[in-house]
This record gives C-alpha cells, structure tokens and sequence, in this order.
C-alpha cells in the first residue's frame, strides 16, 4: 500500500537480515530437541534477488517463515530495514508453496483482501485488484473461485494477492514448484517481469537450482539438516533482462550451475541418505 | 454427503420410474392385504387394525387438505422446527467459536459437553414442558438441545481443521485477530455448518414432533398422539405419511439453499456450462 511511510534505507542497510538465527523445536519424545537451522546469518540488500537452494527438509522454509514474524527464532533475530522485527513483518509479501488462497471468495476478493484489512473502501480496492488481475494475465477470471481455476491461475491470483499490497519484501516458498515446466518458466519469466519494473528486495526458497540461477543475483547454498546453515554464496553475473528458458543455454549459466552443484551434491547426497534411515 | 444432481444426468427417467414402480408395489401388497376378499376376511380386518388400510389413510389426508384442518397444526409444527433450528443453530455457532478458539474455555467444558451429548436428550421433554408449558417454547426448547450439539461439533471441528496456510497467509495480508474471525474462521465454520445442515434441520423437526407427541394441544405430532389415543390407526398413518412429505420438501429446500451457498466448494469432475 502506497499510504504506508517508507524508511529511505542507506546503501549499506540491508532490506532483510539474519543475524545467528537458529531455530530448534521439540521433538517427538519429550526433551528432545531437534534443531532445523543453526546459527545462520544471511541479508538481503534493497532490491536484491536473492535464491535460497538446499536439498529437501532442510529448514529453508523455516527460515523464510522467520522473516515472515510468523516464526520467533530461538535464538539470534531478524532485522527489517536495520530495525529488528517484532510479530508479523508488515513489510513483508509471503507466497506459499501450497495454496493459501481462501477457498470461499472468488479471485477478486481473495486480491482484494489485503487492501480490506487496510480499511480500503470496497470500490477502489476492487479497481486496483482488477489492474492486479489483468497484470498477471487474468482479466475474465475475476468471479472465478479457486478451485476452478488452474494451479498456474492460482499461483498468479496469489502473486497479484501480494504484490497488490506493495510489499518491499517478498518472501517466496518454492511458489512454482507445484507446476509443470512450462507453465513454470511462464511465471518465473513474469516474476521477474514485475520485479524489474518495481525492484522488491526478495528471498526466493527453492530445491530447483537451475530456477535459483535464472532468476537470482546471488545464490545462497544451504547445508543438509539437521542444525542447517549457509556453506556457500554465489553471485550470478547474468546480464538482465533474462529469458528464464533461454538463459540456461547460456555458457556462464553452465558453468555457475556446475560450481554451485560441487557445493550442493554433497548436501543433496546427505539429504537423501537421511531421509532414507 | 447428498447433492443435487445436474439435469442432464442420464437415465433420470428411469430412475424415477424405478422409484414410482416400488411405490406403486408397496401400496399394491398394503392393500391386497388389507382388503377383504383379496385376503380371508378375518386376516385382511386384523392386519388393518395394525396397519390401516392404504384408501382410508389417503382419504384422511385429502380431507385434511381439503377442509383446512391440517394446515395450523402444519403451520405449528414448521414453526417450531424453524425456531428450534435458528435458536439450535446460533448457540452451536458462538459457543463453537468461542470453545475453539479458547483453549482453557474448551479445556474447562469438555466434560460437560461430552456429557450433555451423550445423555438421550429426549428425556429432557418432561421437564420442558414443566419450564415452558405445553406450548411452543418447549418443543422449540427440545428441538435446540437436538440442534445444538450437531452444529456446534462441526464448527468446533471447522475452526480446528482452518488451513493453517489460509489462516498464514491472512495474517501476512495484514488481518488483525478480529479480521480473521470474521474472513478466515467464520466463513471455515459457516461452511461445516451448513453441510451438517440436512441433519440439523431433521432434529429440529424431529424436536419439534416429539414435544408434540409427549405433551401439545396443536401440531402434527398432537394429532396422532389423539387418534392412537382412540386406535384410529389410519389416521396415525396419514399423519405419519404428511410429516413424511413435509420432511423430504424440508429437505428438498435444504438442498437448494446448501447449493446456492456452497458454490465455491469444489465439486468432483465439474464442467462449465458452454
């Protein structure tokens, strides 16, 4: 929302920061502990694009539900704009990896929903949600409800149900994962359309290390779980504006996707191994 | 749970004629049985005496009709099932809410309300009736105590089972605790109320009847309590044939009011109109 006063932050203030979170929960016996992630540090400058990769069950929702303030980290904190973040982060858009629409409105008051919890009256909200909804390529579906729509419409409704709101943040949880291939790469490529025209600072979870690279300004590799923690960083220098489909063709994309794979195999062969006990 | 099927489904028809052949059957073996002649005369008399004869119970009914007499004892009987299930329906739904969303309240009434469900709450109408009399409040009073606890366990259970990604991603929209009462739980708790509906409203009228049957001076439920009171059992049966009627069309008005309320739920294999 526009009306909302926003901090300029300096060059060096990061947008979103990690400072020694760890997060441990209880586990299934009483008195065991199991810690999901440890001891992790990481930001996020103003209107950076960052990607989160690690293999499967290793917290990297976790830490994104901390950024959210929908979860306290046990120990260490998170800083919004330099300033630490108490309860929900009211900067922040967070796109789930399942559907978290609301199954009894349509697709134009789930977008509007955001906007009604501001007191925005009914009328103007519904004009700014139908721009939201022509924008992500839905114009004719606003009386649709979710479930006659398409996982991909569903996904699009969500992102409009965020962006609508003017986050300075986006929190997003492998959001196209559910998708098949091609409609994926259609959302990542209008993603990345919407974020260059309004530059967001973003943290983007995935398991897909080729969508982390086309997508991203800098990868962070997360290690197996338990006790999780960044173990490598990687800057992609891909020139933009990208084409998600056209740019893993390209030679660097190959050779970032070949350092950053060394570093994730390990950990993925370590997930794997895990699980399988 | 019942859904009203789509026009176009195939073989209506002949399901209907199914349904009129073992009605027509039914009445063909009632009334072989009942008539002398057909049956030795002393039999067809005695299984008349017990079952009525088909011709008599659908003469008492169209009189009935015809005359008017059944129509403020209909009236009554509606009344009270509305009432009961109004009354039933909004206490279920706020104290669900409340107890759902107050651990220590759910925590503290627990063993009350396990109690109170699984007494047979019929028994109560005797005291109702020495609450409220012999008149409306306490049949509407039986019928609540019947309603009460469908809906207020399918609303408990609706807001323990809000998806907690719906109810994550409200909160990162900005709800405030109030703003998901009323977006998130109360539409998640309306939903379940309504597809306990068809049972709900059956024990309002069931309420509703029984409290008349116990202990009335109108209603459906009275006018069979007098005519067993004088071994008419045609008229017995009429009555029990008209409740009958007027549950299905209940139920019939249930259904359509669920599929104008539910449109967002998903059906299986829906298909768009051209």
């Amino acid at each position: 929302m526009a009306t909302l006063p926003r901090k300029a932050p300096g060059k060096d203030v990061a947008a979103l920061a990690f400072e020694r979170v760890s997060c441990a929960f209880a586990g299934k016996t009483p008195g065991e502990r199991y810690t999901a992630v440890s001891d992790t540090s990481l930001s996020v400058a103003p209107g950076e694009f960052v990607s989160v990769v690690g293999p499967t069950g290793c917290g990297k929702s976790t830490l994104l539900n901390v950024a959210a303030g929908l979860l306290a980290p046990s120990s260490g904190r998170a800083l919004v704009d330099g300033a630490p973040l108490e309860g929900i982060n009211s900067r922040a858009g967070y796109m789930f990896q399942a559907d978290a629409l609301m199954p009894w409105r349509n697709a134009i008051d789930n977008v509007t929903a955001g906007l009604e919890f501001r007191g925005i009256p009914r009328g103007a909200a519904a004009a700014q949600a139908r721009e939201w909804l022509a924008r992500v390529g839905l114009v004719g579906f606003e009386s649709r409800y979710p479930h006659q729509l398409s996982g991909g419409m569903r996904k699009r409704v969500a992102l409009a149900q965020m962006l609508i709101l003017d986050p300075e943040i986006l929190l997003m949880d492998e959001p196209f994962s559910a998708l098949d291939v091609q409609t994926r790469q259609l959302m990542e490529n209008e993603l990345l359309e919407l974020w260059s025209a309004n530059r967001k600072s973003v943290l983007f979870i995935t398991h897909d290390l080729e969508e982390a690279i086309a997508l991203s300004d800098r990868v962070v590799v997360l290690s197996a779980g338990p006790a999780t923690h960044p173990i490598g960083e990687f800057h992609i220098d891909l020139p933009r504006p990208r084409d998600v489909a056209e740019i893993r063709l390209s030679p660097r994309f190959v050779e970032l996707h070949e350092a950053i794979w060394r570093v994730l195999k390990d950990e993925v062969l370590k997930g794997y191994a895990q699980a399988r006990h | 749970m019942r859904r009203p099927d789509t026009d176009a489904r195939p073989g209506r028809g002949r399901l209907a004629l199914w349904h009129a052949a073992i009605l027509a059957v039914l009445f063909a073996v009632w009334y072989g049985l009942t008539t002398p002649g057909i049956v030795d005369e002393a039999y067809a008399n005695k299984i008349a005496f017990f079952f009525g004869r088909p011709l008599q119970v659908v003469k008492v009914v169209i009189t009935w009709f015809t005359s008017g007499k059944i129509y403020p004892h209909l009236a009554i009987t509606l009344w009270e099932t509305l009432l009961a299930f109004a009354v039933g329906s909004a206490l279920g739904l706020v104290i669900g809410l409340w107890l759902a969303l107050s651990p220590t309240a759910s925590a503290v009434a627990e063993p009350y309300i396990t109690a109170m469900n699984a007494m047979p709450r019929v028994i109560l109408a005797p005291i109702f009736a020495v609450w409220f009399g012999l008149g409306v409040l306490s049949k509407v009073a039986l019928g609540v105590t019947l309603v009460f606890f469908i809906v207020f366990f399918n609303v408990y259970q609706g807001i323990k089972e809000v998806s907690p990604v719906v109810l994550a991603n409200a909160q990162m929209l900005g709800a405030s605790r109030r703003q998901l009462l009323r977006a998130i739980y109360l539409p998640s708790a309306t939903s379940w109320v309504f597809s306990s509906l068809h049972t709900s409203v059956g024990m309002a009228f069931v309420g509703a009847v029984v409290g008349e049957y116990l202990g009335s001076a109108k209603g459906v439920g009275y006018l069979i309590l007098q005519a067993e009171g004088v071994f008419d059992i045609n008229t017995v049966i009429a009555g029990i044939v008209v409740l009958t009627i007027f549950a299905l069309v209940l139920d019939f008005i249930v259904t359509k009011i669920e599929a104008r309320l539910l449109v967002w739920r998903p059906r299986a294999a829906q298909t768009e109109p051209m």
